[in-house]
């Protein structure tokens, strides 16, 4: 096993290279500049946009372009932001924690309400608590996130008037510090997390109910195990192949972000921050948030296929 | 049997509906704006006046068109690609997988800015304005979301190769595609039918954020998630505004998620050891 | 004009025969604004007065927290880098420039001792020169003292080309020396009867030599400065997260007395613009949201009990549709939109006149812009002394249709109009933005009643407005018939709004698409009037060339204009915030203070 993954490890490092290349030609070949906020201004000349342009190299072929890139990035330096005209990673850097706390947050209130829901609904098909599970969750992934964070703000912070709205810095410390900072993620986290657990409910039931079914655990039930042992045992670990590949498919959004959401609560993440780049066309901020996700997302599903090998030993990897 | 029914009304209703409301989607009356439903406008008015009923319906064609388009095209491209990377032991596995892995990492908003700007006269050309708009949307949203069927269809794959019946089948001599057909692919369907009913909520909405970037239909048409999306500043105001195509949105969800387990039952696959 | 009467009058108040109030209440009542009145005052020789103070606080600080919501949060700190008003807002709190234009859209002064006119010797007669007298005893926020060469090296540093600033152009065509530690001294290549523009408002921030010297040029982006600002301003720099926050505590040592009333700042940024005025509006999260471009509808709706209002300043800024006068679907020579070209349908005065009939001003500003809009058939919409009587607009289908089929365009079996075989069609681009597809959708309408057949399309801001040569999709491409956006007005003067549409500026494949003129619009008569006003110091003078400049573009229909805009805020209903349109919301932070 060792050996596959050192394997996969090496192969990685090629096919990052080539994700970056795609990435590197998408991002240049996409229009647009980080100077269209100056077009209108009448106190600044068109020559004055165009000489940015050809200051920072956006001018440049693209080829050029990359391999400026590459060899910056192999030195440690991710260059420089268009648009603040601050190193990347310093930018990057700010934003983490918060990504990390929101959305991984979020992740996890998903998991922790799809996985009992889900397999409890699974044990007892077309029963009421079924039927009432499946109706939220199709409700849940039918309603977009930017339509039920509009919802929750003016239940939760207009009506109610319970919390607030806009995440933000707080300073202090200690508890209070600790109580404001969970009160204002509240929001964000339900959700974006309920959102998520809606999806991913349906999944878990679904590899329940495939495997409940078999042969085998009406084998073991016939032996005489309890209902609990058998769930757990032999119809969980069966069943979680899919939903590792779910939690695998998801992870790297920690680090992603989630734009919507962040966007409506005022979230200072990673994924406010790629949109705006994005929309601003600031090339070296979208390159490293895009290329180190890339990362994310080729190092879990590696993960998930060592555990599919761990959940179902049959399973070989050559 | 239900969900059948209910999505034939549905698709009934924005077929054969413009026939019987015949009102326009587009006429202004801004007098007449941000109404409740009452019996000149079943469903109410946007803040333009327009009639939403109309609208509605005129939307309904479009969203279910592009969700359902779509939904096929990510779940055909999915199983596909998933079935071949979980059945092949070579190089072929991991060259989609790092194909799968490169479409999950690519920023979607500069790469649909990057097609829109190299594809959208050519297609416009080819199919004519509102047929290019349609297979570039439906090509778009299918092919920006078919990494997740992918992955969940090769994970079940590679569990499923290894189990007795199927290396009961291979010994009784029976070819790969034999294997796959017959007794792999009815059992991976589960998670691919789940994907399925999401994608299409998801295409629906992720249509009208396509028209934001100047990629979807022009910006005066109405469609459901259009609709929802303009209406979700007003929702204090007019909540009867949004009410409607959520609602339809989420009929149509639930519709196409039965049809999909009443396929699998039809299909039925169990009894595996 | 009235421009003896004028002339006989700013003689009047120069020998104080006339009390300078009363002569801005004549301007006024002839259509001018206070602060144009006041600029003609101080170019005809009479020295600007100030605006009486407001200001109630009687000692500094005490004022607990300012809280402020920037939808766009600032993504940069240093004033000559600053790309959008967002970073010149946030910039705007530490750094001040000579003087800023005030509530009543005087020059008031800041970093300044007094505003230069031609009594105190400031301003010289043939608008070459300008000398500016700074206050005495201010301090940079590290204590060091600031003087002349502060103001020099500002200078210095924004018209280097290698520090890519984008206020070089501000700073262009001019040399700036020290006259003494407390004075400098601006000398203008040509006559620039507009000398206001270089020290003045966002562009004018002057910035610390001793922390910038080592920056000019092509280390610019290396200072750390640029992160934590060091200015004069009345707050000092805690925290900044681009895009996100910045945070500020007051300065103890500030030159205004009194001031500043807030004890920390605090700029949020991100979101969008309604749940901005939620914040302030309905629940009190938040003192004042910038920009606030929301439906007036869901406006009122916030104030009906709200914690907040909102308020509006009138600056100059016009929505308008642009005319394309070339034709966009024929290519010459690898050029679209080619001077070599006529467009085929819209060349003809009478289809533009048509369409200008078929703007329904009225139900765009009851829907849409509400009471941040005002109808108007001129391009040029302030200030007052510029402002064209000789125009004027109406919407009539009918008007419309009669013009049409005057033209040869005749009703085909669809309705569409055609002549020669050929549809009355025309496409209809804009930046992606709620206000402009409504207003997109309200135009289609009447059009479609009048037998034009109107296609839309929408491009992303970032497209639209870049400068990329490749792009089809960039207004100054102009690859469609008719086009719409919005053109500010960044200071009271219309030169460089007017001087845009000069025959030599036209956009082309030559000049990289970077010439302002998109319409492709030539007018002889345009150009000699935009030359003249460019070097005219008489200011009647200069005012009705521009007002003739705006009464070709009308008569010609160039643009359809609107809506002139107002910039919205949403305030809280305690805080007495000090706003022009013809400045930064931040430009008179130090005047902010909350009634109690």
């Amino acid at each position: 096993m060792s050996q596959y993954i050192l394997r996969r490890l090496m192969i990685a490092i090629p096919s990052l290279l080539g994700i970056s290349v795609v990435l590197f030609v998408v991002l240049a070949l996409a229009p647009g500049d980080p100077f269209s906020e100056l077009a209108t201004n009448p106190n600044v000349p068109p020559e004055v946009q165009a000489a940015l342009r050809t200051k920072f190299g956006l001018d440049d072929p693209i080829y050029l372009r990359y391999l400026h890139w590459l060899a910056a990035m192999a030195q440690g330096d991710w260059g420089f932001s268009f648009v603040s005209r601050i190193n990347v990673d310093t930018l990057i850097l700010q934003r983490l924690p918060t990504t990390l706390y929101v959305i991984g947050s979020a992740q996890l209130l998903a998991l922790l309400i799809a996985i009992p829901v889900g397999v409890y609904a699974a044990t007892r098909p077309y029963s009421l608590f079924d039927q009432l599970a499946n109706t939220f969750a199709f409700i849940g992934f039918s309603l977009p996130t930017f339509f039920t964070g509009i919802l929750f703000i003016l239940v939760f912070s207009v009506k109610l008037d319970w919390l607030p709205f806009v995440y933000t810095d707080v300073p202090g410390s200690g508890i209070p510090w600790l109580l404001e900072m969970i009160r204002q993620a509240i929001m964000p986290v339900m959700v974006l997390g309920l959102f998520q657990a809606a999806s991913m409910t349906r999944f878990v039931r679904s590899a329940m109910l495939d495997v409940i079914r078999l042969d085998y655990v009406t084998a073991a039930r016939a032996k005489g195990l309890g209902q609990a042992k058998v769930i757990v045992k032999h119809v969980m670990r069966n069943a979680m192949i899919p939903v590792v590949t779910l939690i695998a498919l998801q992870m790297p959004a920690v680090f992603g972000g989630a734009i919507v959401t962040e966007q409506i609560f005022r979230i200072p993440g990673i994924g406010s921050l790629l949109i705006s780049s994005i929309l601003a066309n600031d090339t070296p901020v979208v390159m490293a948030v895009t290329f180190v996700f890339a990362c994310l997302v080729v190092l879990f599903n590696l993960i998930a296929d060592v555990l599919y090998g761990w959940l179902d030993p049959r399973i070989s990897f050559r | 049997m239900v969900s059948a029914v209910l999505l034939l009304l549905l698709i009934a209703a924005v077929v054969i509906g413009p026939f019987i409301w015949r009102v326009s989607i587009s006429d202004i009356d801004v007098v007449a704006g941000m109404q409740g439903p009452s019996v000149a406008h079943p469903f109410g008015t946007d803040d333009l006046g327009q009639d939403l009923l109309a609208r509605m319906i005129y939307g309904g064609r479009i969203s279910l068109a592009v969700g359902l388009a779509a939904m096929l095209v990510s779940v055909f491209v999915g199983t596909l690609i998933g079935a071949l990377a979980g059945m092949s032991r070579g190089p072929l596995g991991y060259a989609l997988m790092w194909l799968t892995d490169l479409f999950l990492s690519l920023p979607q908003l500069p790469l649909l800015l990057m097609l829109i700007y190299l594809f959208r006269d050519g297609l416009k050309a080819m199919f004519g304005p509102e047929g290019g708009i349609f297979i570039l949307i439906v090509l778009v949203i299918g092919g920006l979301r078919w990494m997740p069927v992918a992955r969940l269809v090769r994970a079940q794959f590679l569990s499923l190769r290894e189990k007795e019946f199927v290396e009961a089948a291979r010994a009784l001599g029976a070819s790969p595609v034999r294997q796959v057909v017959r007794h792999i692919l009815p059992n991976a369907l589960g998670p691919v039918i789940i994907a399925g009913t999401i994608d299409v909520a998801a295409a629906i909405i992720a249509e009208s954020t396509l028209s934001f970037l100047g990629l979807g239909f022009p910006p005066d048409t109405p469609t459901w998630g259009r609709i929802l999306y303009d209406a979700k500043d007003f929702l204090d105001i007019g909540p009867h505004w949004a009410l409607f195509p959520g609602g339809a949105i989420f009929i149509a969800v639930v519709a196409i998620n039965f049809i999909g387990d009443g396929l699998r039952d039809a299909l039925d696959a169990r009894k595996v050891i | 004009m009235f421009d003896n009467n004028l002339r006989g009058m700013i003689d009047d108040v120069r020998d104080g025969r006339m009390d300078r109030r009363a002569f801005v209440k004549r301007m006024i009542a002839v259509g001018l604004t206070a602060p144009l009145a006041n600029q003609i005052l101080a170019i005809g020789g009479v020295a600007m007065a100030q605006s009486p103070n407001p200001y109630k606080p009687t000692k500094r600080g005490g004022g607990g927290p300012l809280k402020l919501l920037w939808w766009q949060g600032p993504t940069l700190l240093n004033p000559h880098f600053a790309t959008g008003t967002k970073d010149q807002d946030g910039s705007r709190i530490f750094y001040e420039p000579l003087a800023s234009w005030d509530v009543d859209g005087h020059l008031n002064p800041i970093l300044a001792a007094e505003i230069p006119s031609i009594q105190n010797g400031g301003l010289a007669a043939d608008a070459k020169s300008v000398v500016w007298k700074l206050k005495p005893g201010v301090k940079w926020h590290d204590g060091k003292p600031f003087s002349a060469d502060d103001v020099v090296f500002t200078w210095e540093y924004a018209s280097d080309p290698a520090t890519a600033a984008v206020s070089s152009a501000t700073y262009a065509g001019m040399t700036v020396e020290k006259v003494d530690d407390l004075a400098v001294r601006i000398k203008f290549k040509d006559p620039t009867p507009f000398w206001a523009n270089a020290f003045v408002g966002a562009y004018g921030c002057i910035i610390p030599k001793h922390l910038f010297a080592e920056f000019k040029g092509g280390k610019s982006r290396e200072a750390s400065t640029n992160l934590k600002p060091v200015g004069t301003g009345p707050y000092k720099f805690i925290e900044f997260k681009p895009g996100d926050l910045i945070r500020g505590e007051i300065n103890q040592d500030y030159h205004m007395a009194n001031r500043p009333y807030f004890d920390t700042i605090e700029m949020k940024g991100g979101g969008d613009a309604v749940s901005a005025a939620r914040a302030v509006i309905q629940t009190g999260e938040y003192d004042f949201a910038w920009n606030i471009q929301v439906e007036d509808e869901v406006l009122l709706r916030l104030e009906k009990g709200g914690k907040g209002k909102t308020l509006y300043a009138v600056g100059g800024d016009i929505e308008f549709i642009a005319i394309n006068f070339t034709d966009p679907n024929t290519e010459v020579d690898g050029e679209r939109s080619s001077m070599k070209t006529k467009h085929p349908i819209l060349s003809d005065p009478r289809v533009r006149q048509a369409l200008a009939l078929l703007v329904d001003r009225e139900s765009i500003k009851k829907v849409i812009y509400g009471r941040a809009g005002r109808a108007t058939a001129n391009y040029l919409n302030g200030p007052e002394e510029f402002v064209s009587k000789n125009t004027k607009w109406e919407f009539s289908v009918e008007k419309a249709s009669a013009l049409l089929e005057e033209a040869g365009w005749k009703a085909g079996s669809d309705g569409i109009r055609e002549k020669d075989g050929k549809k009355l069609k025309l496409l209809y681009q804009t930046s992606i933005n709620g206000p402009r597809q409504k207003t997109q959708a309200i135009v289609k309408q009447a059009c479609q009643k009048a037998g034009i057949d109107v296609e839309l399309k929408s491009v992303v801001a970032s497209v639209f407005f870049s400068s990329d040569v490749a792009n089809p999709d960039t207004y100054s491409h102009f690859y469609a018939d008719i086009e719409m956006f919005q053109i500010p007005m960044t200071q009271p003067d219309p030169a460089l709004h007017m001087r845009r549409y000069h025959s030599r500026n036209v956009a082309t494949k030559e000049n990289k698409w970077q010439g302002p003129n998109f319409p492709r619009w030539v007018n002889k008569d345009f150009d000699a009037a935009v030359d003249a006003a460019d070097t005219e110091t008489d200011p009647i003078k200069r005012a009705d060339l521009y007002i003739k400049c705006n009464d070709l573009m009308w008569q010609d229909t160039v643009m359809i204009p609107v809506m002139h805009r107002l910039a919205v805020e949403a305030c809280s209903n305690t805080v007495r915030p000090a706003l022009s349109g013809w400045a930064n919301q931040t430009d008179n932070l130090q005047d902010w203070y909350r009634e109690t």
